[in-house]
């Protein structure tokens, strides 16, 4: 009789070359872009020794006042996006998770998951068309409008996820203590649900940071953002000035991804691919 | 779905307001998601006016153009129009192979790590999410920087002496193809991973105490008990495939147009047709609603 086993049944053989091969395959656009960013030379494949030269013209160069409005449109949009959003998924939550059972559950979740299940182009064009038979101006508005939309699912699905993991005694214990719903929420269960909250807005803000389709329909003539502008210059080839802002934008997101794990594992674990 | 199986008790504390609570987002996305695509479905079925915009006239121009060309006055003789079915073939083919090589890549990195020690896995994990949340034009720019004609990766092979002159991978369906894959790579590989995690390692033992060989392990044991991740994360990587825009527009041209591209055409280029762009968005959502469907149904079944 065999005694011992034969092998390590949890290892297989190759699977952490392909997961080297995974994060190889995941990492090196993104660090080739990083690198030629500081590529002093004028041709942009040719190494010509280091620089900050594009990002001090993505500051100061021909281009830097439209960098610049960008990129206070993206930041100001995703403020109110994710802020807006990440309330209207705290009541959804609260609704959902301590509304008990009811008739319309399964719709309703389909209807706060819609946004995501929907093919980006699809949810673009037809609010371009929504936007346009209701004489909606395209601009700033119809932007945070269609982000708002968009944000709900991705600031939902964490808030809703760490909520479950309440239990409801709390409130309970602070109602039996005559603290109405409204204090018992304010006081009890929004400090409890803090981080799941803090967690989901930070995913709806960069969602919104992030988002190119949508805006690209409907940000109508003259209102551009970071996304937009980056996918209008590319038009014209990958300038390094391009590559530089790209950089920044793509250390600013690993900034935030980074802060909401922090913050995730502080509050027992809420993330995205949890539900 | 946000549920109570397993014995949980149903919470209630706040079932008086919940109609209250629920209502700012069943009317933001009903008002300003669900109406606009009801209001595609209509416009699919209207007479199109020409540079954008429709008449409300019933139509079924919109989707007979996808079948069948009719000629330039709409007079001729109907002959099968063979280029918007090749286009969504294509964009169901390209879907379809992103998400076999994302398996290929994903399973196995996603079994590596939830199979790490839980301090190395939280860093595996963590590297594997941040491409994910890297905006996606930024990635898809990457990956054209990388692979032009000029560009590193052919710089790279030239200086190596593998090939004599630079290997076009732009503009070919090949490049959409690589584009699609490095897109949604990390779709597949957090699902999988969410269900690997809840694996029990005790199920391998027994296989194995059982004479069965580290394979059939794979195959008779840990895929079938963690077959909703991989289903889920297939349909989390061919889902936004089949509708991919960036792809297909900054890495491909005219000869590998996919789905996205041809509706995008039809609200913003020089086409303008919107009730042709309507039936595209709406053949494409019901495409979509069919996966999903099928998804639901393999989902009940498992419980």
């Amino acid at each position: 009789m065999q005694s011992a086993k034969a092998f390590d049944v949890k290892h297989y053989p190759g699977f952490l070359g392909v997961t080297v091969l995974c994060l190889f395959i995941l990492y090196t656009p993104l660090i080739v872009v990083m690198v030629y960013s500081f590529n002093d030379s004028l041709s942009i494949t040719r190494w010509g020794g280091f620089s900050l030269r594009w990002y001090v013209e993505v500051f100061n160069g021909v281009e830097s006042a439209k960098f610049k409005s960008a990129a206070w449109n993206s930041l100001t949009i995703a403020l109110a996006a994710g802020i807006t959003s990440t309330m209207i998924a705290v009541a959804a939550a609260i609704g959902m998770v301590r509304g008990g059972q009811f008739a319309g559950k399964s719709v309703s979740f389909a209807l706060l998951s819609m946004p995501i299940m929907v093919p980006e182009i699809v949810t673009a064009v037809a609010t371009l068309v929504f936007f346009s038979a209701i004489g909606f101006t395209l601009g700033y508005g119809s932007i945070v409008v269609a982000h708002i939309v968009f944000c709900i699912p991705f600031a939902y699905l964490p808030i809703a996820a760490r909520l479950q993991g309440i239990e409801s005694s709390f409130e309970e214990a602070a109602q039996d203590l005559y603290a109405s719903r409204w204090q018992a929420f304010r006081h009890v269960l929004l400090p409890i649900m803090a981080p799941g909250i803090l967690s989901g807005f930070l995913l709806a803000f960069i969602i919104s940071l992030d988002d190119f389709i949508i805006t690209n329909f409907i940000k109508g003539a003259g209102v551009e953002t970071l996304p937009t502008a980056i996918f209008g210059a590319v038009r014209q080839g990958i300038k390094p000035n391009i590559m530089a802002l790209s950089t920044l934008m793509l250390l600013f997101s690993i900034a935030i991804v980074t802060a909401s794990y922090l913050i995730g594992r502080k509050g027992g674990g809420s993330g995205r691919g949890e539900e | 779905m946000a549920g109570t199986i397993g014995g949980r008790t149903v919470s209630s504390t706040y079932a008086p307001v919940r109609g209250w609570l629920l209502l700012p987002s069943w009317a933001v996305i009903g008002v300003f998601l669900l109406l606009p695509m009801l209001l595609m479905l209509v416009y699919s079925f209207l007479t199109k006016e020409f540079r954008g915009g429709v008449i409300w006239e019933f139509s079924l121009a919109a989707y007979d153009q996808f079948i069948f060309d009719r000629g330039l006055f709409g007079d001729e003789a109907p002959s099968i129009e063979w280029t918007y079915i090749t286009i969504f073939v294509r964009s169901i083919v390209q879907a379809l192979l992103a998400t076999v090589l994302c398996l290929l890549i994903g399973f196995p990195t996603a079994y590596y790590v939830a199979t790490r020690p839980a301090r190395t896995r939280a860093l595996w994990l963590f590297l594997i999410t941040i491409p994910y949340w890297v905006n996606l034009l930024i990635r898809t720019v990457s990956m054209k920087f990388l692979i032009r004609d000029n560009g590193p990766f052919n710089e790279a092979l030239l200086g190596l002496g593998l090939i004599d002159a630079p290997f076009q991978l732009v503009n070919t369906n090949l490049a959409v193809q690589l584009g699609l894959f490095y897109s949604y790579l990390p779709f597949m590989v957090l699902p999988i991973y969410a269900s690997m995690e809840r694996y029990n390692a005790s199920l391998s033992e027994a296989a194995a105490d059982l004479y069965a060989t580290r394979w059939q392990i794979l195959r008779r044991v840990i895929i079938p008990v963690i077959k909703p991740g991989i289903v889920a994360g297939c349909i989390l990587v061919f889902v936004p495939s089949l509708g991919a825009f960036l792809a297909p527009d900054l890495l491909g041209g005219a000869k590998t147009f996919m789905i996205g591209s041809l509706i995008e055409e039809q609200f913003k280029g020089n086409a303008g047709n919107w009730p042709f762009g309507a039936a595209a968005s709406m053949i494409l959502l019901s495409m979509v609603l069919v996966v999903l469907m099928l998804y639901a149904r393999s989902q009940a079944k498992e419980l």
